[in-house]
């Protein structure tokens, strides 16, 4: 069984298809406001806001958005779930949809319920953190991963800049007003306001987990026919999973796996889900270096990365969508060992180092390069998983640069993705570790660039040579994202700017942080 | 309906809620925002509801040897599965030429071209049995791009020119002459609601066609053709789209007509909603376009003589292509005199997905012609493009005529261009750009100002008619509804805002309704921006029979003479009437004079219909007027370039756009920036790929990248053009808007060019074919500055 919280009220589910929540809402619960644009994560008009409570003993909660279609049912164990059709309270809009209407936003409407649960998560969190500065970025931000081909986007930006201005909707208590699957009659809507006794429910608030042993003392499962999944919620309880099922399938955001279910229509007989368990969300912190959890979300790493390396949050915010980085997890992205992952390369310049633990609880340690063997193909064994990511902090002298190229800036997967760690001995090279993405058939480093460099003194005519040497080490594909020859080209143009900018490290260089007013003698903006 | 408070205070001093010019909101906004409105995939399914998924040509061109449908048959929940042998009526649903099987008879034309269609329990089961197809292939030789069918004279069909005086000889007689060519790339709809049908049989043996259409009456045509029904046997409706853009014109119907087909053979209701993934491969999209162009001109770059080609890849069929190849023929000289001219378009063939509508409608893509060979004159003589362009506009007196033989009237891009050029501070930018480029490294930044002069009406006379119908019912609450579609552009708020204006009554007192095929038949599909030309003079006209039947009831009824009644503020008012208030007037609620209207029997229902006068053109010899006039826009773009990358940053946008009196300026304003984001994704990020087999590669949206809010500028101002009402009598003197604002988006990649021609001081125009991603940019850097290595090497070649 797992339990949830839909739109303010407790659910139970033991034999529904253990299959997408987009097809769960749409399907089961009727509720046909969330809508499917691409069924692959790419588009946003399945959005809805999934709250977790931030812990056992209060009833706060804190929702983020995440994709329906590429989030699968068996994610939902013990948490909150909010759709488009709760958000209005008894006919009063949501800031979220009352700036929507006053600024035009919707046009064609079917991305709009998308938009609009975007919008309130971001209205929610700018209210929840007691008025965080919110800026136009910061809406752009939470808007990525909503695609909308009818308006532009300025009327959408323009009703997040009013929304936040607009109070906020009284005590959080709503009237549930969807429909009940069956209950889709005529007249409906006139029976519930002829009999103003609305069953009021807190949709930001769930009340109190009706079953108690619904939450936390064991972790949740579904099955129907011969599929199943599970959401174990210690660590005991996956190794016993996994001894049971050695080649289960792992799911840490789902935000890959779900495509299996959504563009191939392939059943996957047993998931187990890894983000109920709290040892696999830790991060922890000592001197040299962080120890982070497989299942922690890029979304809780942006600022932990902002502060130690820059660069690395400022690529996450590249990463997906918000949507994305609500569910993708570190462990996911290492586990699924895609050559287009953008997090390995980086943290293989940064030297990090993979813990795998088996379902007898034995561990073992190996620096990450050495995980990816060959395309797709890990040193993961049956039964085993990732358990965490330890990560060296930068010292004196060092740095790290990180480059990812698209062809749109927002929410695409990279062609290259260059990650550059470098220490530094007055102007020369004490060591450097360059890894790419995209230019191999596994995340890997440049031996042959790095041995150009080490030792040499910066300068763009060195790192100029030394991307010479890439067609030593690469021999990239030309496939949909980039040619061949671009991917070479512009993976040595990256180097050629990376010593610019370690040379004279307070200069505007990158496009994303250029903005309308730019006259390029600017330096960065805090 | 809600009653007014009716003081003669309130009845003068309170306005009218919606009337024309108005920005009212759509009216959807509400359903949308709370995820009420429905799309057809939200319709709530019958019990026993069936859905549908298609089987797919493996290869480009081949023969269908055999085919063994067995386990498809045999897969869980299937229900029905059918190829073409099990259609009763025509095979062939070719919307204006044949050549678009609804299923493959024996040669297949493109990977994906459907074979056969399963109905089943569950759309995942569906999916899962076309994969379990055995079909056995003849391969055969497969043409792929465009150059291979112009080599072999491949054509859907045939070719055709318009010329104007002898544009070899004025080419010859010029003191310059250039060349250049161009390889346009098409384009993905990207809906964002995909391709759905749902199809309910009825009881008389016809079927009740729910479809995100933009040409319901086609649907209709085409589902009763392939039942070999009479048409009045299929109703089709369409409540609303989640976004066509020309996708759904023709597009839509093949999915109908296989739900139809299926709901026929099982007595079911029978949804097809297509997965993104297939919608992509199966449906057709915006044409590529191989162009080129040999013009001479002057010192000035003033043009003299202009020889084009154009010419689209159309894919398997005819479709639309006709048409397609015509406007981008009509509009490849964009604002300006081509001298003595001829334009030549071929409609080649291919085996790949037949391309089909797209806002603009082939328009584009011609301008892209236009506007690089201005630019490409500019760089030869070392000007700024504005200026090349400015030289070459179309006269207002001289020089306007089309090289097709339309004359140019109320020409008004001059003006325009001048107030933008101002109100963007454009030349103070260019200064300011040519001494950021000379300082900076490797970031260069591009400034460009381009027009659009586009033609609106339907090349094809017969589409520029519309209908409508208009009921009152006795409480004073109206009905509206007409042939044209919702597809997000506001077309319903619109042409309800000339219902209020009519009567003068409160825009929430009229109800629109879905398009219906048996509320207003024979319509055309809603496209070449033309919906609120033509239904909001289609629901005037209804408006105005009614208005007059009830001028000349109230005339009677209060023994006043016509011109004593009008119609204000919600009532209708009678001035001279014997129960007169203060003023000499009467005022009735317009409720209470309907009833009483009503009461004396008088019918409060009426048809409208319209059609556009004054266009003609002849195909034969390639002259007319095929446009009722032109809708005008201009856009000032800056961008910032990476040129290590290839990478860039649209920085700030100015426009300035033509819509003669706004309707309703909000909508106005949304169509303008939401077309301008949709060209500018066309001519930056939007790739379309086939890989060397003719397999779509960008076949979904993580491979395939539409504008995302972080790609708009940041700095985008939008104006109307002020105090402009269209010279011809359109709809209460507005102007089309959802297909002009999309090619201001060309000002975008000339800005990007621009940026790249700094590396070469201007003097020379980089290679840029669209969509200018960044690997393509820098390949425009590579050839810059391979062109200056030349140049230096022959400098100093000179030198020894």
């Amino acid at each position: 069984m797992i339990s949830f919280c839909l739109n303010g009220v407790w659910k139970q589910e033991y034999d529904v298809d253990p299959s997408t929540l987009l097809r769960y809402l749409r399907s089961v619960q009727g509720l046909t406001g969330t809508k499917e644009g691409c069924a692959s994560g790419d588009c946003g008009a399945c959005t809805v806001l999934i709250g977790n409570r931030n812990d056992e003993t209060s009833n706060d909660w804190q929702f983020e958005s995440a994709n329906s279609c590429i989030t699968l049912v068996s994610q939902l164990n013990g948490k909150a779930l909010l759709t488009v059709e709760a958000l209005a309270n008894r006919g009063q809009l949501h800031p979220a949809q009352q700036a929507m209407v006053d600024c035009h936003g919707s046009q064609c409407g079917f991305c709009t319920p998308g938009f609009v649960m975007s919008l309130a998560g971001l209205y929610r969190q700018a209210n929840a953190a007691d008025s965080i500065e919110v800026n136009r970025q910061d809406i752009v931000e939470a808007l990525a991963g909503n695609l909308c081909r009818c308006t532009g986007y300025r009327p959408i930006i323009e009703a997040g800049q009013k929304m936040l201005s607009m109070p906020e909707p009284q005590s959080g208590v709503q009237q549930q007003e969807f429909q009940q699957p069956g209950s889709q009659q005529l007249g409906s809507q006139q029976k519930s306001s002829q009999h103003p006794d609305p069953q009021e429910v807190a949709i930001w608030c769930p009340p109190p987990v009706p079953d108690a042993a619904a939450k936390h003392n064991a972790g949740g499962s579904l099955a129907q026919g011969n599929r199943s999944a599970n959401a174990p919620v210690t660590e005991k309880e996956l190794q016993l999973l996994l001894a049971d099922d050695p080649n289960a399938r792992l799911v840490a955001g789902a935000t890959d796996i779900a495509l299996e279910v959504t563009q191939q229509f392939r059943d996957i007989d047993n998931t187990i889900y890894l983000g109920d368990i709290d040892t696999l969300q830790a991060i922890t912190e000592n001197d040299q270096d962080f120890v982070i959890g497989s299942a922690v979300s890029y979304s809780r790493l942006e600022s932990l990365f902002d502060q130690y390396f820059p660069e690395f949050g400022g690529m996450l915010r590249r990463l997906g969508s918000r949507q994305i980085r609500n569910q993708g997890t570190l462990g996911g992205n290492i586990g699924n060992a895609s050559p287009i992952g953008d997090t390995p390369p980086v943290l293989i310049a940064l030297g990090a180092d993979i813990q795998l633990m088996n379902h007898h609880g034995q561990e073992r340690w190996m620096p990450l390069e050495k995980f990816f063997l060959s395309y797709k193909k890990t040193a993961l064994q049956p039964g085993e998983y990732i358990r965490s990511i330890r990560v060296p902090k930068l010292g004196e002298e060092e740095a790290l640069k990180v480059y990812k190229i698209s062809k749109r800036l927002e929410d695409d997967i990279s062609a290259v993705l260059l990650a550059v760690w470098c220490k530094q001995s007055q102007q020369s090279i004490a060591d450097i570790r360059v890894a790419f993405g995209g230019m191999a058939a596994v995340p890997m480093r440049a031996a042959s660039v790095e041995a150009a460099l080490q030792g040499k003194t910066i300068s763009p005519q060195v790192f100029e040579q030394a991307g010479q040497q890439l067609q030593k080490d690469f021999q990239p594909l030309t496939d949909v994202r980039a040619s061949s020859g671009y991917r070479l080209q512009v993976a040595a143009n990256l180097l050629q700017k990376c010593a610019w900018e370690l040379m004279s490290p307070d200069q505007v260089t990158r496009i994303e942080d250029i903005h309308g007013d730019f006259s390029g003698e600017g330096q960065k903006h805090a | 309906m809600r009653k007014l408070v009716d003081t003669p205070e309130l009845r003068r001093n309170r306005q009218v809620k919606g009337k024309v010019g108005q920005q009212s909101e759509h009216e959807s906004a509400l359903k949308h925002v709370t995820g009420k409105a429905q799309y057809v995939d939200d319709i709530p399914e019958i019990q026993g509801t069936l859905h549908t998924a298609v089987g797919g040509s493996a290869y480009p061109h081949a023969r269908i040897l055999s085919m063994d449908l067995s386990r498809v048959w045999s897969a869980p929940g299937v229900k029905d599965v059918i190829t073409a042998q099990d259609v009763p009526g025509h095979v062939d649903i070719g919307p204006v030429f044949p050549g678009d099987p609804v299923l493959v008879e024996s040669e297949c034309e493109y990977i994906g071209q459907p074979i056969f269609a399963v109905a089943a329990t569950s759309y995942e089961a569906a999916k899962q049995a076309v994969k379990l197809a055995d079909i056995e292939y003849e391969e055969l030789p497969a043409v792929l791009d465009v150059s291979a069918g112009l080599k072999e004279a491949f054509y859907v069909r045939p070719p055709h020119s318009q010329v104007s005086g002898d544009a070899i000889v004025a080419i010859d007689a010029a003191p310059n002459r250039i060349s250049g060519r161009q390889y346009v790339k098409g384009q993905e709809h990207f809906y964002l609601e995909g391709q759905a049908s749902m199809v309910v049989p009825t009881e008389d043996g016809g079927m009740m066609v729910y479809t995100s259409s933009q040409h319901p009456t086609e649907v209709q045509k085409l589902v009763a053709e392939v039942m070999g029904l009479p048409f009045n046997q299929v109703q089709v409706e369409v409540r609303r789209m989640g976004g066509g853009f020309g996708g759904k014109e023709t597009q839509a119907a093949p999915v109908a007509c296989i739900a139809a087909l299926l709901a026929h053979r099982t007595g079911k209701p029978v949804k097809y909603r297509m997965s993104r993934q297939d919608d992509m491969v199966m449906t057709g999209k915006r044409h590529d376009f191989l162009n080129t162009y040999e013009v001479g001109f002057d010192e000035r770059g003033r043009i003299q003589g202009t020889k084009m080609t154009v010419t689209g890849k159309c894919g398997n069929s005819p479709d639309l292509s006709d048409a397609i190849v015509d406007r981008a023929m009509f509009h490849a000289g964009n604002a300006y005199f081509l001298g003595e001219a001829e334009v030549t378009g071929y409609r080649c063939k291919t085996h790949t997905v037949s391309n089909t509508a797209f806002r603009g409608f082939g328009g584009p893509q011609g301008m892209m012609l236009g506007e690089q060979m201005i630019e490409d004159i500019a760089y030869h003589l070392g000007l700024d493009p504005l200026e090349v362009r400015k030289q070459n506009l179309f006269g207002k007196d001289e020089r306007n005529t089309t090289h097709y033989g339309q004359l140019v009237e109320d020409f008004m891009l001059g003006d325009m261009i001048s107030q933008l050029e101002s109100e963007s501070d454009y030349q103070a930018r260019r200064q300011a750009i040519r001494i950021f480029n000379q300082t900076s490294p490797y970031l260069k930044k591009g400034l460009a100002l381009t027009p659009v002069m586009f033609g609106i009406s339907f090349t094809v006379q017969h589409l520029n008619q519309a209908g409508a119908l208009l009921h009152i019912y006795t409480d004073g609450s109206i009905h509206l509804n007409h042939g044209g579609t919702e597809m997000g552009q506001g077309l319903f708020t619109k042409v309800a805002q000339v219902v209020a204006e009519e009567f003068q009554v409160d825009l929430d007192r009229i109800a629109v309704s879905a398009t219906r095929t048996d509320k207003v038949p024979n319509t055309s599909p809603t496209a070449a921006s033309s919906g609120s030309d033509l239904n909001g003079m289609a629901a005037r006209d209804a408006c105005v029979t009614i208005k007059s039947r009830l001028t000349e009831f109230a005339s009677e009824h209060y023994g006043v003479s016509a011109n004593q009644i009008r119609f204000e503020n919600n009532h209708v008012v009678i001035t001279g009437a014997p129960q007169a208030e203060e003023d000499n007037e009467q005022w009735v609620s317009f409720a209470d004079f309907v009833q009483l209207a009503y009461m004396n029997r008088i019918s409060l229902s009426s048809t409208g219909y319209y059609k556009t006068p004054k266009i003609h053109y002849d195909r034969e010899t390639g002259k007319g007027r095929p446009f009722f006039y032109f809708a005008n826009g201009a856009a000032v773009s800056e961008v910032i370039v990476d040129t290590l990358t290839g990478e860039y940053k649209v920085l700030r946008v100015d426009i300035l756009h033509d819509v003669g009196s706004s309707l309703n300026p909000a909508i106005d304003i949304g169509q303008i920036e939401g077309g301008f984001v949709q060209g500018m994704g066309w001519l930056t990020t939007e790739e379309l790929l086939w890989d060397d087999t003719g397999k779509l590669i960008s076949n979904s949206p993580a491979n395939y990248k539409i504008p995302t809010a972080g790609d708009i500028p940041e700095d985008f101002r939008v104006k109307l053009v002020n105090q402009h009402p269209n010279a011809e009598a359109t709809i209460y003197r507005s102007k089309a808007v959802g297909e002009p604002p999309f090619m201001l988006a060309i000002s975008v990649w000339s800005a990007i060019r621009n940026a790249v021609a700094s590396l070469a001081d201007y003097r020379y125009a980089p290679p840029l074919d669209p969509p200018a991603t960044p690997e393509r940019v820098l390949s425009a850097v590579s050839a810059t500055r391979q062109y200056l290595a030349q140049v230096k090497g022959a400098l100093e070649e000179g030198v020894k």
